[in-house]
């Protein structure tokens, strides 16, 4: 799995941080939203892709990688 | 044929009358007081894109599903600013103080992001969730004020209320001994029932009290965020006061009725209230099956199409009013099966009591911690809680923008 955000999007309500705090974090200065694991194991992709469908601004968006 | 259709049928062939549309905010059910309205519920299941009549005899959009309210809601296609003509309000007080001093919920980006920008940092989850000793140490206070030396009281004017409204004054800078002022002042802009003047006098009063605070923190600055503000010098006073009376409003009303009706739907579901006493690592799950299951702002998000959208096989044109029920879509079945069942096991998070979309509650974060500090120590410290009067006595807040109860006597 690989993770992708969007902080010119990102309206820094915090949902994703409750969801997946491992893999989210936001920023000191502004609340907007830091990827802390781009590539997180398999026990943290339900808690991603939760965090992935609650998010309220599309910020976040989840890419399945082939694993060879 | 749902309305939808029809309508498209009838704008495409030019005949026809209008069909009957649903008048809104529609009343609940009586002896269903935390149901949606029927008629409301009753579009959902059956026509879930649907026109409605306001109450000043214009119509609009009404979207009731859980997946359209999101794509609504998420779609910048569908503004939020109250100037453009055709925006759907609610009450006439709304449609008075629109234009003046605008409030960033009711604006677009880019300058509602810039406006939200500035206060995002205050209310990220990793500071609120530092407030808890602090919201914590408020509500055994207020308990210890409200046990002492008695066995019942009224849980909205002793607790329910003055929670939120601390925790908010203390982060703003407010002294919390002018409650009573704003307070009152809240009432009046979230009833439905007052007239457009009385809203306009208690918008002003208010504005006016924000900008005498702020000039009075250019000579004392404090850590508050009204002060800040200040000291980041771009926003003059009004501006500023604008941004202080949406927070200030908007984050002890809403807190305060949920924990009001969360203590009441609780006492009503003693299953669910034992499971949450026997395992209070149940709270945070609770809090979000509550805030789902009552949703308190009750009568739908107001938006305005900027372009044609096509929803839910109907046609919404630019310019065409659209008013997104959130409660009705936190319990549409496709999402949460068995909606209508208080659960507090359930998996809520996808529950949309915070709306959707860039103006999702700002204050979501101290919400969710205020609920599960004033809940958890609630239920913990009296173990005996119960009504004080019949339920059927309850006065609920039918006529108020935000649902709840007006008062909560309870016994211990
Ligand atoms: C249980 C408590 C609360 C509920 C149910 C709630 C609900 C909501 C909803 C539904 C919206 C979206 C309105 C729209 O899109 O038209 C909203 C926005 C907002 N809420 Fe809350 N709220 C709560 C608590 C708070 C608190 C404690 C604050 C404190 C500061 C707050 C501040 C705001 C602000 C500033 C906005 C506007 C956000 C924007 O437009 O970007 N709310 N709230
Ligand atoms: S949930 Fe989305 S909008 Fe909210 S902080 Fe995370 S990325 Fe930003």
């Amino acid at each position: 799995m690989r993770v992708h955000i969007d902080q010119e999007k990102c309206c820094g309500a915090g949902s994703c941080v409750l969801s997946a705090p491992e893999v989210f974090d936001q920023r000191e200065e502004d609340g907007i939203v830091v990827l802390l694991d781009a590539a997180p194991p398999a026990e943290l992709h339900d808690a991603v892709h939760e965090a992935a469908a609650i998010c309220p601004a599309a910020a976040i968006s989840v890419e399945q990688v082939e694993r060879v | 044929m749902t309305t939808a259709e029809r309508i498209d049928m009838e704008r495409a062939t030019g005949t026809a009358e209008r069909p009957a549309a649903l008048a809104v905010p529609a009343a609940r059910a009586d002896g269903c007081p935390f149901d949606p309205a029927p008629g409301v519920e009753r579009a959902r299941r059956e026509d879930p894109v649907t026109r409605a009549t306001l109450w000043d005899g214009s119509s609009c959009w009404l979207v009731t599903r859980h997946q359209d309210v999101r794509e609504v809601l998420g779609d910048p296609r569908f503004s939020a600013d109250a100037t453009r003509p055709g925006f759907p309000f609610l009450t006439a007080g709304a449609r008075e103080i629109v234009g003046s001093n605008p409030i960033f919920i009711r604006q677009d980006d880019p300058d509602h992001a810039r406006l939200r920008r500035m206060l995002t940092a205050d209310f990220m989850v990793k500071k609120v969730e530092a407030l808890r000793p602090e919201v914590q140490r408020i509500a055994d206070e207020l308990l210890d004020r409200m046990t002492d030396g008695r066995t019942s009281a009224d849980l909205v004017a002793e607790f329910a209320l003055p929670l939120p409204s601390l925790v908010i004054c203390l982060l703003l800078g407010v002294p919390y001994e002018d409650h009573e002022f704003f307070q009152e002042r809240s009432r009046i802009l979230l009833s439905l029932r007052s007239a457009a003047e009385e809203v306009r006098t208690a918008s002003d009063e208010l504005q006016d009290y924000l900008i005498r605070l702020a000039e009075s923190k250019r000579q004392r600055p404090d850590d508050g965020i009204v002060s800040r503000l200040v000291a980041r010098g771009e926003l003059d006073s009004t501006d500023i006061a604008s941004m202080g009376r949406l927070l200030l409003v908007a984050g002890h009303e809403t807190t305060a009725n949920m924990t009001a009706l969360s203590t009441l739907t609780l006492l009503r579901n003693p299953e669910q209230l034992a499971r949450l006493r026997n395992d209070p690592s149940l709270i945070k799950g609770a809090v979000e099956e509550l805030l789902r299951y009552l949703t308190i702002v009750h009568n739908g998000l107001p938006r305005i199409a900027t372009e044609d959208v096509t929803l839910g096989g109907a046609t919404i044109r630019a310019g065409e009013g659209v008013l997104c029920t959130i409660n009705t879509a936190n319990r549409d079945e496709d999402v949460f099966p068995g909606g209508d069942t208080l659960d507090v096991g359930r998996d809520a998070r996808r529950h949309v009591a915070f709306g959707f979309g860039v103006h999702q509650c700002l204050g979501q974060p101290l919400a969710r911690v205020e609920l599960q500090i004033a809940l958890e120590t609630l239920l913990r410290r009296l173990p005996e809680l119960r009504l004080d009067i019949p339920f059927e006595d309850v006065p609920f807040r039918h006529d108020m923008g935000i649902y709840g109860v007006h008062a909560l006597p309870i016994a211990w």
